[in-house]
């Protein structure tokens, strides 16, 4: 097993599976009346958050507690972390505290990567800068995996400010290793520069969002910043939303079993209409529930749990 | 004290005997002279830096002017030209002649400062150019370096007013509206790591303006470390028109590319940023062709705390000094006639340094350097002169020693060790 999860990168197919099958695992014991594993009885898993994101800290927290791992939030508010401690004298802290597990967000991109070298506990990347969110891409493939039934040969679609977008890497990158074919959608000023060379060479782009759709198994809404308008990536979001969100009219244009995801928190009326978010082709609300699956599996088996 | 170096090669010609008598070159060495068996050594003149940051004042932790000019006499300069980016920025008469007096006593190597261009580095308002050319720091090179003059048409004022005292404008090329947020090289790296990339063209846009205002002014313009293919090319033909501008090139972008980023180790930020294979491979034929004229450091040196933590929040720069003599080799080999020109005669030419860049002929002062091609060595970090430990270089094995300096006939160096 790998020792640290910074970057979807970090998986090879088979390791991927093996989280996703113990991820199932993980739900069927989750389903019954006990809720909490003995798994990681003792073990000790830091949450160091320097971002506000409460549902992606929720979820790693339900995780480990359900593990029976004692947790620690260490979060940038009301902390040292806010008076201006660096990275390194945290990570140093942590580990006098014992930390076997350190799972971070954070605004600069790379933040995991240093942390990794500063404790001897493991990293879990739970978002960093405009880099990478893996177990985000974990629980999308996971969700994907049990609506469809398989992830090889899918087609894939990920729709908006991939430029910016954790989510988005980290899924091109994962579903790519686990035989998807994914196209990314958005417009130019939003799609990076050598984006099949720099994440996966089979990744497709495409600018226009009607002719992606009927050939598509799956479609990823990001979330696309107003602010963005500012940089001129996009002149408004009037115009952005008629050319990338996704609206019934839209949605109609996709095959049968197709699914609509959306990592959250969605801007509903710009990248995904409310209709279409709250439809039964939408998968938003399991991403939520299969969050906190995914996250068990990934500390089990990082922290070698038994 | 005067001294005899036995069987030294000069710019790699055959074994013969160099005296230096009274600060200069001479025919012969008088009886008492100290003997230096030279058997295997090459002799430079002594190397000139256009480009180094010495943070004094203002960042006394991360390196003053005498660890500077250690350093830099252990990588064999005996003058290096200081960046006007301390604090307080060296936009006045006062503070270039703080640091030439600073420079005097530590008495390592000639300190040439540079002096800012606009007031603050602000980019608004021309800083007093005259009096830091009439100051007895006697400053001809000026540069906002760390930012860009940008403004088009303080650029073409700037270059317009120094012609009264034979000045240069040192410009670092950088269109700040296309590198806002820039943490690296704009390309398949950068998309990898989410890091917000740093467009060659932001660099090649401001060399091709600032050539044609050169030229239409009629005045010399100094481009700092140039790092693109890009660029190399908007230079070529800058220089076939007969353009008066030179160009320097760093060490670490004849050597080192973007991938190194990809550990996020901010050891390896750097402004403008580490670019492509390809973009070594033109800079090197560049400097060859002598369209780039000159190696120069960027020597940046950082404190601890600057570079040990996220690669967004960290400073960018590399030391450089005591490095960049071996990586040359490394790069280029033993082509001592193209070393001697473009890290000595060439950067004094441009900085205006008459005591440096001589050809080690009889009665020209005695700035040499004395190397020894043959010896490796491994970086390091500890080791280094420098107060700061950033160098990009660490646990690499080099070729080259700098055996000796000698500054106007006084050694700042003899067996590879600072004199003081
Ligand atoms: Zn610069």
């Amino acid at each position: 097993m790998i020792k640290h999860l910074r970057s979807a990168a970090d998986l090879d197919a088979a390791t991927a599976t093996l989280i996703l099958d113990t991820a199932a695992e993980m739900a069927a014991l989750s389903g019954r009346e006990v809720k909490k594993l003995p798994a990681l009885r003792g073990r000790t898993v830091v949450n160091l958050f320097y971002e506000d994101s409460t549902r992606t800290r929720i979820s790693f927290e339900a995780a480990a507690k359900r593990l029976s791992a004692d947790v620690i939030n260490f979060s940038a508010k009301g902390s040292s972390v806010s008076k201006g401690e660096s990275l390194k004298d945290t990570a140093l802290t942590l580990q006098a505290m014992g930390a076997d597990a350190v799972v971070i967000r954070h605004p600069a991109s790379g933040a995991p990567h240093r942390l990794a070298e500063w404790v001897d506990g493991s990293v879990v990347n739970a978002g960093d800068g405009t880099h990478e969110h893996p177990t985000q891409a974990l629980l999308d493939a996971y969700t994907m995996r049990s609506r469809l039934g398989r992830l090889d040969g899918l087609k894939v679609a990920i729709v908006g400010d991939v430029l910016h977008s954790r989510v988005a890497r980290s899924n091109v990158l994962l579903l790519t290793t686990l035989g998807a074919q994914v196209t990314v959608v958005g417009p130019p000023t939003l799609i990076p520069l050598d984006t099949a060379a720099a994440l996966a060479e089979k990744t497709q782009v495409s600018y226009d969002l009607d002719a992606v759709l009927p050939d598509s198994d799956v479609v990823m809404m990001l979330r696309v910043q107003t602010e963005r308008m500012q940089d001129s990536y996009f002149p408004s979001a009037r115009e952005y939303s008629r050319r990338y969100g996704l609206d019934m009219r839209r949605m109609r244009r996709l095959p049968e079993h197709a699914i609509v995801m959306h990592p959250g928190p969605m801007n509903r009326g710009m990248e995904i209409a409310p209709e279409v978010a709250d439809s039964p082709r939408s998968t938003i609300v399991e991403q939520v529930a299969n969050g906190v699956s995914v996250r068990m599996a990934v500390l089990y088996l990082l922290l070698g749990g038994k | 004290m005067a001294y005899l170096l036995k069987g030294v090669s000069i710019l790699g010609a055959a074994p013969t005997d160099l005296a230096i008598v009274d600060g200069v070159i001479s025919d012969k060495a008088p009886d008492d002279a100290q003997v230096i068996d030279a058997t295997g050594l090459v002799a430079l003149p002594g190397l000139v830096d256009v480009h180094t940051h010495l943070r004094e004042p203002g960042r006394e932790d991360a390196e003053t002017v005498e660890t500077g000019s250690r350093a830099a006499a252990l990588g064999g300069y005996t003058a290096v030209c200081s960046m006007a980016n301390t604090s307080p920025v060296a936009d006045t008469a006062g503070v270039v002649e703080q640091v030439w007096r600073l420079g005097r006593e530590a008495g390592l190597v000639d300190v040439q400062p540079i002096g800012a261009v606009t007031i603050g580095l602000a980019g608004k308002q021309l800083a007093e150019l005259g009096a830091m050319a009439d100051s007895a720091a006697n400053v001809r090179i000026f540069s906002d370096d760390g930012f860009c003059v940008a403004d088009p048409r303080l650029m073409r004022r700037a270059l317009e007013y120094v012609k009264a005292f034979d000045g240069v404008i040192a410009q670092h090329a950088e269109e700040p509206r296309l590198t806002e947020g820039a943490q690296m090289h704009e390309g398949e790296v950068s998309t990898r790591l989410g890091l917000t990339g740093w467009p060659a063209v932001a660099e090649e846009a401001i060399i091709a303006r600032d050539v044609l205002l050169a030229e239409h002014v009629g005045s010399r313009l100094h481009v700092c470390h140039v790092s693109t293919a890009g660029s190399v090319e908007v230079l070529r033909q800058a220089k076939a028109r007969g353009v008066r501008v030179t160009a320097e090139v760093t060490p670490h972008h004849l050597l080192l590319t973007d991938e190194l980023a990809a550990g996020y180790d901010p050891v390896f930020k750097v402004n403008p940023p580490l670019r492509t294979r390809n973009d070594v491979e033109a800079l090197r034929q560049a400097l060859l062709d002598g369209v780039i004229d000159v190696v120069a450091t960027d020597h940046a040196p950082h404190a601890v705390q600057d570079k040990e933590c996220e690669w967004s929040y960290a400073r960018p720069g590399m030391l450089g000094l005591e490095t960049a003599l071996p990586i040359v080799l490394s790069v280029f080999g033993e082509k001592w006639d193209l070393i001697a020109d473009r890290m000595s005669i060439a950067p004094a030419r441009i900085a205006g340094l008459t005591g440096h860049g001589g050809d080690l002929s009889a009665g020209t002062p005695a700035n040499i350097t004395l190397v020894d091609p043959s010896a490796r060595w491994v970086v390091d970090p500890a080791e280094l002169a420098s107060r700061s430990r950033n160098t990009p270089y660490a646990g690499m094995n080099l070729p080259g020693r700098i055996v000796a300096t000698f500054l106007r006939g006084e050694a700042t160096v003899l067996d590879g060790k600072a004199v003081k």
